[in-house]
Order: C-alpha cells, then sequence, then structure tokens
C-alpha cells in the first residue's frame, strides 16, 4: 500500500500494538504528528519535556512488559531525550524511540535544530538507525521493535527525517524479518544445566544471586518455584525487587553497598553463588578480590559479555533466565534441602546480629518508617517508583514488595528526576494500581513540570517526598568521607511544595507528624489527583548498612545500636 | 590494575554487515570501553554484503574476551574471529631521495618481499609486504637511507 513515511510510522505503531505513545512535538516530527491529529483513537501523552517522555516509556515498559515508545522531534528535543535513551540502556528496558531530524539534503550544513543524532545515541542504544528512503521503513521498525523486545532488552532509537516522512513509498508490514547477525541465544546448554545442578547438589552454602534479568524475562514465577523447591537462600539486586516476595522464608534481602549485613555476609561465604540474570555490577560486589572469595559461580545469563566480565563463572550459562530455570527444574529432584539447614541457619543468625532495620523515633518522622508504613496501609496495591538518592535506598531495603514488575528505579545510570515521570509510564500501564513515587527534596524538581501531564492525563501519581532539606546521598558521603564538609548540599532554600502542586491543579500536603502522614495518604489516595505529599523527616539519617565504594562486602558500615553514641 | 602487563598483541577479524556508520559503531566501542586499536584495516568481502575488518590489538585474556563479546552484541556484527594460528601481512610504503643508494635498497625491499614501485625525478617509492614484525625490521633497517615518508597498511590476517 502507498502513503507517506509519516502515515508508515503511525500504521507501524498500531501494527505493533502499541496502545500508548509518549512525546513532544516540534519542527522535524510535525508530518508524524499530523498523522496522530488525524487518528481516531490513538493514545498520546504530551509529557511537558522530551526526558520525562522517554522515562514514562520506560516506566510504561517497566509496568506492562512491553515495548515503552516516545517521539520526540530534532536538535534540543533529541538531546533532552538523551538521558532517556542511557538510562534504559544500563537498565536494559525495551523501548523505541522515534526522532525527527532535519530534511536529508540538510543533514550536515547545521541546520536549526540540527543534531548528530545517530552519532550521539550509538553509544547509549542497543540499536539505532538513520532512516534515509521511505520504503525502508517498514522494516526498520519492525526491526526495531524486535531487537528492543528481544535478547537483552534495551532501547533502540529512529532518526526520521522530515522528508522521509513527507515521502509516499510502499509500505508491507506484514513482511517477516530475517536478521542474519542479530539471534539472541535463548536456550541455555542442557550439558552445562545438568552440571550446574550437580554443582549444587554437592554445594554446601550455595546462594541464589537474583538480578533484574528475571524481571525482563518474566521468569520470577518459575524463580520462586526453584527456590521453594530447594530451599536455598537468595538474596536480590536492587533491580531484581519483587522476585520473591517480601516474605519469601528464602529471601535474606538486598545485597551490595545499602544491602542488609546477612545478604552481603551470606554472598562473603557462600560456596556457590548462582547468578540468575545479574551482572555483578560494582554497586553489588563492592572489591572484586573479595567477594564471594571462596565460592564458585553459576552464571546464567541471556548477554554473553555479562558472564566472565568481571567475575569468572565456573558455569557459564548462556540463555533466557525463565528457560534456564524451567531446564533447572527438571533436575530439581537431586536436590535435598536438608542439605542447606546449617547453611540456612547460619544466615538466620547474620540476620539476628544486625537485622536491616532503624531507630524508630516517636516525635521526628524517620524516612524509613514513612516507607514502612505505605507498605502497611498499600502493600501490593500500589506499584512503586523512585528517584535517586537516599529514599531510593530505603525504598528497597523497607517496601515489603510481592510481585514482579511492582517495582521501577534507575538503578544502573542512577537518573534524578526519573521517578515522577516513570510513575506516570507505571499509571498508564497500570490503573488499577495506586503509582507511588518516593522522591527527594532534591529529586523532585527536576522533572516537576510533569505535574501539568500528570493533571492533564488524569494519571494520578501520588508522590511522596522525603524532604530533609539535603541532597540528602551526597550529604551521607560529604558526612563520612569528606569531614562532614557539606559542599553544596543544603537545600534549605525550597519552594512550597505544597503550592507548587496545587499552581498545576494537584494537591499538596505538608506533614510532619505521622498522623498527618496517614490522614494525607489516606486522602491523596481518595481523591485521585496528582499529589505531592511534603514529609519533613529527620535532617542527618544515613541510609545503613553501607559497603564504602570500593571496600569489600563483610566490612560494612553498620547501623549504630541504640543508646551507643 | 595490572591488565597492562599481562597485555599481548591479538588480532581480531571482524565480519559486518556493508552499511551506514558501522565502522563508527566499532571504533565507538573501543574508544568508549578503553580498549586499545594498534591498526584497523576495512574493505568490503567481494560478491557479498559484507566488509572484513582486521583490527589489531592489546589487552590482557579478560579484555580481549571481552572485546570479541562486546564486538558480536553490535547488530551488524555477523562473526567475530580471534585468530591464534595465522597469516599475517601487513604492506608499507617508503619514500627516498633517488640519491640514495638504490641498489641497497632494492635489495632490502626483496628480502622482504617488495621491490621499487615507482620512480620519479628526485624520489623512487618502495613497497614491502611481510609479517607486521618484520615490516618493522625493515623500517628500522632502511632508517640509514634517509626515508622521506612512511606509510604502513596495518595488519590484515587469515586463519591458517
Amino acid at each position: 500500500m502507498q502513503m507517506s513515511g509519516a502515515q508508515m510510522v503511525i500504521e507501524a505503531l498500531i501494527a505493533e500494538g502499541v496502545d500508548t505513545v509518549f512525546g513532544y512535538p516540534g519542527g522535524a516530527i510535525m508530518n508524524v504528528y499530523d498523522e496522530i491529529y488525524k487518528q481516531k483513537d490513538f493514545h498520546h501523552i504530551l509529557t511537558r519535556h522530551e526526558q520525562a517522555a522517554v522515562h514514562a516509556a520506560e516506566g510504561y515498559a517497566k509496568a506492562s512488559g512491553k515495548v515503552g515508545v516516545a517521539m520526540i522531534t530534532s536538535g534540543p528535543g533529541f538531546t533532552n531525550a538523551v538521558t532517556g535513551l542511557a538510562d534504559a540502556y544500563m537498565d536494559s528496558i525495551p523501548l523505541v524511540v522515534i526522532s525527527g531530524q532535519v530534511p536529508m539534503s540538510l543533514i550536515g550544513t547545521d541546520a536549526f535544530q540540527e543534531i548528530d543524532a545517530v552519532g550521539i545515541s550509538r553509544s547509549c542504544t542497543k540499536h539505532n538507525y538513520l532512516v534515509t528512503d521511505a520504503s525502508d521503513l517498514a522494516r526498520v521498525l519492525k526491526e526495531a521493535f524486535y531487537i528492543a523486545a528481544s535478547g537483552r532488552p534495551g532501547p533502540v532509537h529512529v532518526d526520521i527525517p522530515k522528508d522521509v516522512t513527507a515521502q509516499i513509498a510502499e509500505f508491507d508490514y506484514s513482511q517477516s524479518i530475517e536478521l542474519e547477525t542479530y539471534k539472541p541465544h535463548t536456550k541455555g546448554n542442557p550439558r552445562q544445566v545438568k552440571k550446574a545442578m550437580e554443582a549444587i547438589a554437592k554445594a554446601k552454602r550455595p546462594l541464589f544471586y537474583l538480578g533484574g534479568g528475571i524481571i525482563n524475562s518474566n521468569a520470577a514465577y518459575e524463580v520462586r518455584e526453584l527456590v521453594a523447591q530447594t530451599q536455598i537462600p537468595a538474596v536480590e539486586t536492587f533491580m531484581a525487587r519483587g522476585v520473591l516476595s517480601y516474605d519469601d522464608p528464602q529471601l535474606i534481602s538486598m545485597l551490595g553497598m545499602h544491602g542488609s549485613y546477612a545478604a552481603n555476609m551470606a554472598m562473603s561465604e557462600t560456596d556457590l553463588v548462582i547468578a540468575l540474570g545479574a551482572r555483578f555490577d560494582d554497586r553489588v560486589t563492592g572489591k572484586l578480590s573479595e567477594f564471594a572469595k571462596n565460592a564458585g559461580v553459576i552464571h546464567v545469563d541471556i548477554d554473553p559479555a555479562s558472564i566472565s566480565k568481571l567475575v569468572n563463572a565456573d558455569f557459564p550459562i548462556v540463555g533466557d533466565v525463565k528457560s534456564v530455570v524451567k531446564d533447572m527444574l527438571e533436575h530439581v529432584v537431586n536436590i535435598n534441602p536438608q542439605r542447606y539447614e546449617s547453611w540456612r541457619e547460619t544466615i538466620a543468625n547474620f540476620d539476628e546480629l544486625h537485622p536491616l532495620t532503624f531507630h524508630e523515633d516517636t516525635e521526628r518522622i524517620k524516612p524509613q518508617w514513612v516507607i514502612k508504613r505505605v507498605g502497611e496501609i498499600l502493600g501490593d496495591d500500589a506499584n512503586i517508583t523512585t528517584d535517586v538518592g537516599q529514599h531510593q535506598m530505603w525504598t528497597a531495603q523497607f517496601y515489603p514488595f510481592t510481585r514482579p514488575r511492582q517495582w521501577t528505579s534507575s538503578g544502573g545510570l542512577g537518573t534524578m528526576g526519573f521517578g515522577f515521570p516513570a510513575a506516570m509510564g507505571v499509571k498508564s500501564a497500570a490503573p488499577e494500581k495506586v503509582s507511588i513515587n518516593f522522591t527527594g527534596d532534591g529529586s523532585i524538581l527536576m522533572n516537576c513540570q510533569e505535574l501539568m501531564t500528570a493533571v492533564e492525563k488524569k494519571l494520578p501519581v501520588i508522590n511522596i517526598i522525603l524532604n530533609n532539606n539535603y541532597l540528602g546521598m551526597v550529604r551521607q558521603w560529604q558526612t563520612l568521607f569528606y569531614d562532614k564538609r557539606h559542599s553544596e548540599t543544603d537545600l534549605s532554600t525550597q519552594p512550597d511544595f505544597v503550592k507548587l502542586a496545587e499552581a498545576f491543579g494537584g494537591i499538596g500536603y505538608r506533614v510532619s507528624t505521622k498522623e498527618e502522614f496517614d490522614v494525607a495518604l489516606k486522602d491523596a489516595v481518595e481523591k485521585d489527583v496528582v499529589a505531592f505529599i511534603d514529609v519533613v523527616v529527620e535532617r542527618l539519617e544515613n541510609v545503613m548498612p553501607m559497603v564504602p565504594a570500593g571496600g569489600s562486602l563483610f566490612n560494612m558500615m553498620l547501623l549504630e545500636k541504640k543508646g551507643s553514641k | 590494575m595490572t591488565e597492562i602487563e599481562n597485555s599481548e598483541r591479538r588480532v581480531v577479524s571482524v565480519i559486518v554487515v556493508n552499511e551506514a556508520s558501522v565502522l563508527s559503531r566499532i571504533t565507538d566501542l573501543f574508544s568508549g570501553r578503553g580498549y586499545n586499536i594498534t591498526s584497523l584495516t576495512v574493505a568490503p568481502i567481494p560478491d557479498s554484503k559484507y566488509s572484513r575488518l582486521t583490527i589489531v590489538t592489546s589487552g590482557s585474556v579478560r579484555v580481549i574476551e571481552q572485546i570479541t563479546k562486546q564486538l558480536h552484541k553490535l547488530i551488524p556484527v555477523l562473526r567475530v574471529y580471534e585468530h591464534c594460528d595465522l597469516v599475517e601481512k601487513e604492506m608499507a610504503l617508503v619514500k627516498f631521495p633517488i640519491t640514495e643508494n638504490l641498489s641497497d635498497i632494492s635489495a632490502l625491499c626483496g628480502a622482504y618481499n617488495g621491490k621499487i614501485v615507482n620512480v620519479s625525478d628526485d624520489m623512487v617509492i618502495t613497497m614491502v609486504a611481510d609479517e607486521p614484525k618484520r615490516v618493522d625490521n625493515f623500517l628500522s633497517m632502511i632508517k640509514r637511507y634517509n626515508p622521506k615518508e612512511i606509510v604502513r597498511s596495518g595488519a590484515v590476517a587469515l586463519e591458517r
């Protein structure tokens, strides 16, 4: 069928089953927006910044398991979106981001709003395309969706010059695509799987090290089965929260820089690490030479480049976690759960010695209390996003996650300003759940313009600002490692967050007691409109435990025992 | 890091789809991840839609393994060969003043699979094609003949 490049973009999105597009129009993408205008049922969410469009698409992808789509214009529209692309790349989130480009005849002339977009996105996308002929569009968009979602997922960027979106050409989306050079390996080598299971049966102190890849491959319920049948203790990475339910008897906690004492000690004492969809990030391992020093390593990952990148794998298994874990379950009868009884006791003792907790305060609100309280009130009914900083780590530590895709946070890139737009994306993918964004007084200002989007599109995200008047995480490092020189981290000069929310048509609460917090949260859930709950919390609270950067996991700074000051 | 101490020279061949910006994808990967490129050659493979790159690089065993895996992850990359047993050749062109001892130069070139390939009023251009190490030797031998310009092609290689 003959049609314009702009029509092709719309037709391709419809054929891919895309039900929501986040974007922001501008000169070079106007032909496509003109087609959007003509559509009857096309759900486009106009964010108020391109960065937010991409973060919202990420949130949508995380909550739904589908490919998120964002659309932006050339030049500044694109450069604003780069942070989102990089964020999705680091956290393996499937996205297709479509950008307009100046017409082909102007490329390379320093034209108005021209930037070498594919040159910039090359290092922060899984793949990218500059489409130079409309007759390539069907193939390119089909490949883009396929590449984004398959293998190790990631963002794909498609840059389309303005004259290409105007060009009339033949469009046929039914053609199957053949990528001779891209064939992700999903089935694990059966012999390696068998050998790995034999190693588990022989191990005395095995430990599941669960990563975000489990969420991406929708393997959480298979993993829960494997953990239940083997009764082997498990630690989760930051990205894996929700793989196991918080009350799973085998779940120790999160490990790493702000992992629990028991989780980090278990990793230090284990004799066999069973890594499933995890990539041995530096925030997880601490000092590599001391990491799981006496352990063998089974590493299951769809990305061969993740295996033996940082920690040598004795049993490398390249494959989709879901498929491999299913294969592992076939051998599970050979494993005797009783065998690990004393190991489980050891871990229970670690946990008893230094449990993951904080010191309650009767007067002031502790930030951790807020997170626990939301967990008590909303629990499974809420999807959780965060921004980046102390509040993010406390949420990962203390929220009672019960299911995969409940949790969305910027892990790899650590993008402040991620949480609010991502929560809008989560809300649009899962409107039946309450969408909570835990944020800080620093982070929230990095995308607060999205109040307008949330009001307009009725995306009632509840932003809970844990307000300590500090850029808290940096302040914590300054306190601990820079002799309390709090350089440029005092955020005492603040907007009135209540008025800010109200100015956009949202609702604001200022809360300084626990009772007020309960009332505000209940009210915000009922009102069903975007909200800021500005919670005055203890100013100098630190995230503990903490493994200082580059330190060994077993050398943690711990919560001071009460009264030992 | 002790990586540099264990660093060894390696030749990696990469078969890629002939398409726009594929070379920058490869070189961006090397610069972005801090890998070395000693030399890089690229040319289309006859009668196919592919090109072949020969990259001479260096790094520890772990780094070389990462390089091959990361190259493989690039979508337009069909195959990556990390060579062990290979035939490797490199060409060098050298320009000498015509006043130098041409019979000596010619004899030296002959010893390195080469000859004089061009003569002008005041200069001669010689060509040699040999293993990169031998090309190194040649280039150090001819220093005394006052070479004016030297260009090396970078290595190409095939597995035995």
